[in-house]
C-alpha cells in the first residue's frame, strides 16, 4: 500500500484510478442518477430476500411499507395549519406541520431518525473530509467513541472541580469529545504523512484500541466505572452526566431520546464543511493533496502536514457526533454499547453514497438514518414481517450500497456508453 | 545452513531472551520472590535493545527492547502478587495450548488474506468471510449430521464471499477497501439474518456435530502432553497448513505467478500470466481459508454460532498478516504472539477482569507500532490494491 507506493513506485505504469480519483470523476458526471440507482439496486435484491422470507409479494410491498412508516417520515404527510415557536423570542409563526404533537407514534420516529440523522451527517462528513484529502478514513467508529468518552469525562469530572454554568459545561464537553477524535484521527494523519503508514490499516487499528481501552475504563473493577450507591459495581458504565450537562431537546421527550439542538449543529457542519473545502486556503490545499500530492507537493504545499490537518478535522467532525450523542441521549457510557456500535462505519457508507459533498451526506444520512429507524423492531408489524429480522435486512441493505456505491463507476460506464450508442445512431441519419 | 548472527544482531537476540528471562525468573517453576531479579535483567535486556536500536539493528533491537519492557513489567508484578494465584494463573501446559486455540482462526484467515494480498487484492472483508464461514459450518453440520460436510460447506461459503469481492474488486474494479467493507456488512447481516430466522432466539442447537480433537495419549502428562495432547484436528491442519502455504508461495511456480501479480501485473501479463484468474484464484482461496478459520472459532471452539462472534478477529488476522511482513511463518509467528496474549488475556482475570479487557487492546497497538516503522518496516506487495487494466 502506501509504503509500497513510495518504495517501489512504479514508474511505466500509469496510476490506475484510486478510490479518490474514482469519486471526483463521478462528482464531475454522474449527478444523481447513479446514486440512486444504487440504492433502487440494494433496495430491489433485498426485496428478494424479503420475498424470500414472506414468499408473497404483497406482504414485500406490504413490508417495505411498514419500513416506511416506522421512519416517521408519513409525519410530513399529516399538514395542516399550526404554528411554531421561534427561539429566543416569544413570538409564534405559522407552520404546515403539527409540532406540538411529541408523543404520536410518526413523531416519536421522526425524533428517533432526525436523532440519528445527526450523528450519522457527522460521522460521515469525518470519512468524507478525509476521502477529500485523499485519505480513506476507516476510523469513524473509533473517533466517534473518543468523543463520547472525552465528553462523559468532562462531564462527569469537571462538576467536582468546578462549578461550571450549564451552557459553559456542555460547551466545554463537547471541545473535550471533539478534542479526542481530532487527537486519535491525527496520530492516523501524522503516521500517513511522516512515515508512510496506510491510514486504512492505522485506522482500523486505532478503533480497536479505543473499543478495548474504552470497555476497561468503565469495565466492572475498571477505573472509571461508576460508584454510583445503586449500581452497587455490578454496572460496567461510567457514571450519569449531570443534568447540567445534558443538551437541550426541542421536540419529544427530554429525557428518553428527544431530537435536540444537536441537530442544528449537523446542519451548520454541513455548511461549514462545504465553506472549509471550497472557501478557505485550508479547503483548497487538501483538496490540491487529494488531487495529486506530489503536484501540490510540487507547488509548495506541505503535504504532510495536510495529511495531519485533514484527519485532525475528520475526527473533530467524529468527536463532534460522539459527544452530541453523550450529553443529548446516552447520558452515560456502558460497555456494551462501546462494543456493539457500528455507527462510524455506517458513516463510510454516507460519505460513498453522498459522494463527498454537503448535500449528498445530507441525503444519505437520511436515507440510512431512516433504514435504521424504520426496521428498529419496535415499528414494524409482526404479522407481516419478523421485526426480529428487520434490523439484519438493514444491515444487507446497507452492505449491498457500499458494495453497488464502490462500483457505480460502471453504472456510469454503461449510461455513457447507452448515450454514445444513441449519437452515433444520430449522426448517420 | 545459515551462519549465526553476530556482532549487534546476536546482541539484539541476546537481548530478547533476557527480557524474556526477566519476567520467568519471577513466574513458576523458578518463582525468585524479590523483585530485584526481574528489575535487573529487564534493565539489562532493555540497555542491550536500545544500544544494538542505536548501532542500526532495528528491527531485533526493537524487539529487545519491547521484551525488555514487558519482561520487567510481568516479572515485577509477578512478585508483588500472591504465590497461590501465580500458580493459577500461569499454567505453562494450558497456556500453550490455550495460545494455540486462539492462534487457530487467526492464521487460517492470516493466511487466507497473504494469498490474496500477494496477488494485489487488498482483503479487508477477512472478518466478514470469516463470519460467513463460522454460520454455514454449524448450519452444514446440523442439516446433515457430520461436522466433515458442515466444514465443507462453510468453505464453499467463504469461497463464495471471496468469489463476490473477487467480482467486484477485479472484473468491475471496483476500489478493494471499499469492496472489503461491503463484505463485511453483508456478511453481518446475512448470517445474522439467517441465524435469527433459522434458530431464533434458542440458538444453534447443542447437539451438533463438532469438530473432533486428535488424543495423543502417548505424550503422557508432562509440559509436551499438556500442550499437545488434545488439540482439535483444525489445530493441526493450520500447523501444516503454514509449511504447505509457504512452499507453494516461495517454492512453486504457481506461487511465483501469485507474487508476480501482487509486485507487478503489467510484467506479470507480459510473460503470458492471466492476472485476472490469478487474482480470482487467489481471492476465492483468502475466502475459503478465512471461512476455515471462522469454522474453527464456531464448529471447534465453541460448538456454536452466536452473531458477529468473530468480533474482530478477522483484522487481528489482517493485522498478523502485515505484522509478519506478507510472510506465512513472520504471520504465523504474529498469530502466535496475539494468541498468547489473548491466552494470557483470559488467564489474567483471576486477578481482575478490567485488566484482562485492556489486554485484548495489545495486539492492535503493537500492529499499530509496527505498521508506524518503530519496529523494521512493513513493505507490502507493491501493486496491492490496484486495479489492473489489460491492454
Amino acid at each position: 500500500m502506501s509504503a509500497g507506493e513510495d518504495v517501489r513506485q512504479l514508474p511505466e505504469e500509469p496510476l490506475p484510478e484510486d478510490v479518490v480519483n474514482r469519486y471526483r470523476v463521478m462528482q464531475k458526471a454522474g449527478g444523481l442518477v447513479a446514486p440512486l440507482l444504487t440504492v433502487i439496486l440494494a433496495f430491489l435484491i433485498s426485496g428478494v430476500v424479503v420475498l424470500l422470507t414472506t414468499r408473497s409479494v404483497s406482504d414485500t410491498l406490504r413490508t417495505y411499507q411498514g419500513i416506511f412508516n416506522g421512519t416517521g417520515l408519513d409525519w410530513f404527510f399529516r399538514v395542516g395549519s399550526y404554528s411554531v415557536g421561534v427561539p429566543f423570542t416569544g413570538a409564534r409563526v405559522w407552520f404546515p406541520w403539527n409540532t406540538n404533537d411529541i408523543s404520536s407514534q410518526a413523531a416519536a420516529n421522526l425524533e428517533q431518525t432526525l436523532l440519528l440523522w445527526t450523528a450519522l451527517v457527522l460521522v460521515g462528513l469525518a470519512v468524507a473530509f478525509a476521502f477529500r484529502c485523499g485519505l480513506f478514513n476507516i476510523g469513524g467508529q473509533g473517533q466517534y467513541l473518543a468523543g463520547s468518552i472525552g465528553a462523559v469525562l468532562v462531564a462527569t469530572e469537571l462538576p467536582h472541580v468546578v462549578a461550571l454554568p450549564s451552557i459553559l459545561l456542555i460547551v466545554v464537553s463537547i471541545v473535550a469529545g471533539m478534542l479526542a477524535g481530532a487527537a486519535l484521527a491525527g496520530i492516523a494523519g501524522l503516521l500517513k504523512g511522516t512515515v508512510g503508514a496506510h491510514e486504512v490499516i492505522t485506522t482500523i487499528m486505532l478503533n480497536w484500541i479505543v473499543i478495548w481501552v474504552g470497555s476497561y475504563l468503565f469495565a466492572v473493577g475498571g477505573p472509571l466505572q461508576t460508584k454510583a450507591a445503586g449500581a452497587a459495581g455490578a454496572v460496567p458504565s461510567s457514571a450519569d452526566i449531570p443534568d447540567s450537562a445534558k443538551i437541550h431537546v426541542f421536540w419529544g421527550d427530554p429525557l428518553f431520546q428527544g431530537l435536540t439542538i444537536g441537530f442544528f449543529v449537523a446542519i451548520g457542519s454541513l455548511v461549514v464543511y462545504d465553506l472549509l473545502l471550497d472557501r478557505t486556503t485550508l479547503g483548497y490545499e487538501v483538496r490540491a493533496v487529494g488531487h495529486n500530492p506530489e503536484a501540490a507537493r510540487y507547488g509548495g504545499i506541505g503535504v504532510a502536514r495536510n495529511y495531519f490537518v485533514a484527519m485532525a478535522i475528520a475526527g473533530t467532525f467524529a468527536g463532534l457526533a460522539g459527544a452530541l450523542d453523550l450529553l443529548g441521549w446516552k447520558f452515560r457510557e456502558d460497555i456494551t454499547d462501546i462494543q456493539s456500535s457500528s455507527i462510524g462505519f455506517i458513516g463510510i457508507a454516507v460519505a460513498l453514497l453522498g459522494r463527498n459533498t454537503a448535500v449528498g451526506v445530507g441525503l444519505a444520512a437520511l436515507l440510512f438514518a431512516a433504514l435504521q429507524t424504520g426496521t428498529a423492531s419496535r415499528s414494524l408489524d409482526p404479522s407481516i414481517f419478523p421485526p426480529e429480522l428487520a434490523s439484519s435486512l438493514a444491515v444487507i441493505i446497507q452492505g449491498l450500497v457500499v458494495l453497488f456505491v464502490g462500483a457505480d463507476v460502471i453504472v456510469l460506464i454503461l449510461l455513457r456508453r447507452v448515450r454514445g450508442r444513441r449519437q452515433q445512431r444520430a449522426v448517420p441519419a | 545452513m545459515r551462519r549465526l548472527p553476530r556482532g549487534w544482531r546476536a546482541a539484539a537476540w541476546i537481548g530478547v531472551l533476557l527480557g524474556v528471562l526477566a519476567a520467568l525468573v519471577a513466574l513458576p517453576p523458578i518463582e525468585i520472590r524479590s523483585a530485584v531479579a526481574p528489575l535487573l535483567v529487564g534493565l539489562v535486556a532493555l540497555t542491550v535493545g536500545i544500544g544494538s536500536w542505536i548501532r542500526g539493528e532495528r528491527r531485533i533491537g526493537s524487539y529487545a527492547v519491547a521484551a525488555g519492557v514487558f519482561g520487567l513489567l510481568i516479572g515485577y508484578l509477578a512478585t508483588r502478587s500472591s504465590v497461590d494465584k501465580l500458580d493459577a494463573v500461569v499454567v505453562w501446559g494450558a497456556l500453550f495450548a490455550a495460545m494455540l486455540r486462539y492462534a487457530t482462526p487467526l492464521a487460517f484467515a492470516s493466511l487466507g488474506g497473504l494469498f490474496s494480498e500477494r496477488s494485489g487484492v487488498v482483503n479487508i472483508g477477512l472478518e466478514g468471510m470469516m463470519l460467513t464461514g463460522a454460520f454455514f459450518t454449524v448450519w452444514g453440520a446440523d442439516r446433515t449430521g457430520t461436522w466433515m460436510l458442515g466444514l465443507a460447506i462453510g468453505i464453499v461459503a467463504g469461497g463464495l464471499m471471496g468469489l463476490l469481492h473477487a467480482f467486484f474488486s477485479i472484473s468491475l474494479r471496483a476500489d478493494q477497501i471499499v469492496g472489503g467493507t461491503a463484505i463485511n456488512f453483508l456478511a453481518l447481516g446475512i448470517t445474522t439474518y439467517l441465524f435469527v430466522k433459522l434458530y431464533g432466539s434458542e440458538g444453534t442447537p447443542s447437539d451438533v456435530s463438532t469438530i473432533p480433537s486428535i488424543h495423543l495419549g502417548f505424550l503422557g502428562h508432562g509440559f509436551i502432553g499438556d500442550v499437545f495432547g488434545r488439540l482439535d484436528l483444525l489445530i493441526w491442519v493450520a500447523i501444516v497448513l503454514i509449511f504447505v502455504v509457504w512452499i507453494v508461495v516461495f517454492k512453486t511456480p504457481i506461487g511465483l505467478r501469485i507474487r508476480a501479480c501482487g509486485e507487478h501485473p503489467r510484467a506479470a501479463d507480459t510473460v503470458g500470466i492471466n492476472v485476472y484468474a490469478v487474482r480470482y484464484g487467489a481471492v476465492v482461496l483468502s475466502g475459503m481459508l478465512a471461512a476455515a478459520g471462522g469454522a474453527f472459532l464456531s464448529l471447534g471452539f465453541n460448538g456454536s454460532f452466536t452473531p458477529n462472534m468473530t468480533a474482530g478477529r478477522g483484522f487481528i488476522a489482517l493485522a498478523a498478516l502485515i505484522f509478519g511482513n506478507w510472510r506465512p511463518f513472520g504471520a504465523a509467528a504474529a498469530c502466535l504472539l496475539f494468541g498468547f496474549a489473548s491466552a494470557l488475556g483470559v488467564a489474567l482475570q483471576t486477578y481482575s477482569l478490567s485488566i484482562s479487557t485492556l489486554f485484548t487492546a495489545l495486539p492492535y497497538v503493537i500492529t499499530l507500532v509496527a505498521v508506524a516503522g518503530v519496529i523494521g518496516r512493513s513493505i507490502p506487495p507493491a501493486a496491492v490494491g490496484r486495479p489492473y487494466v489489460r491492454q
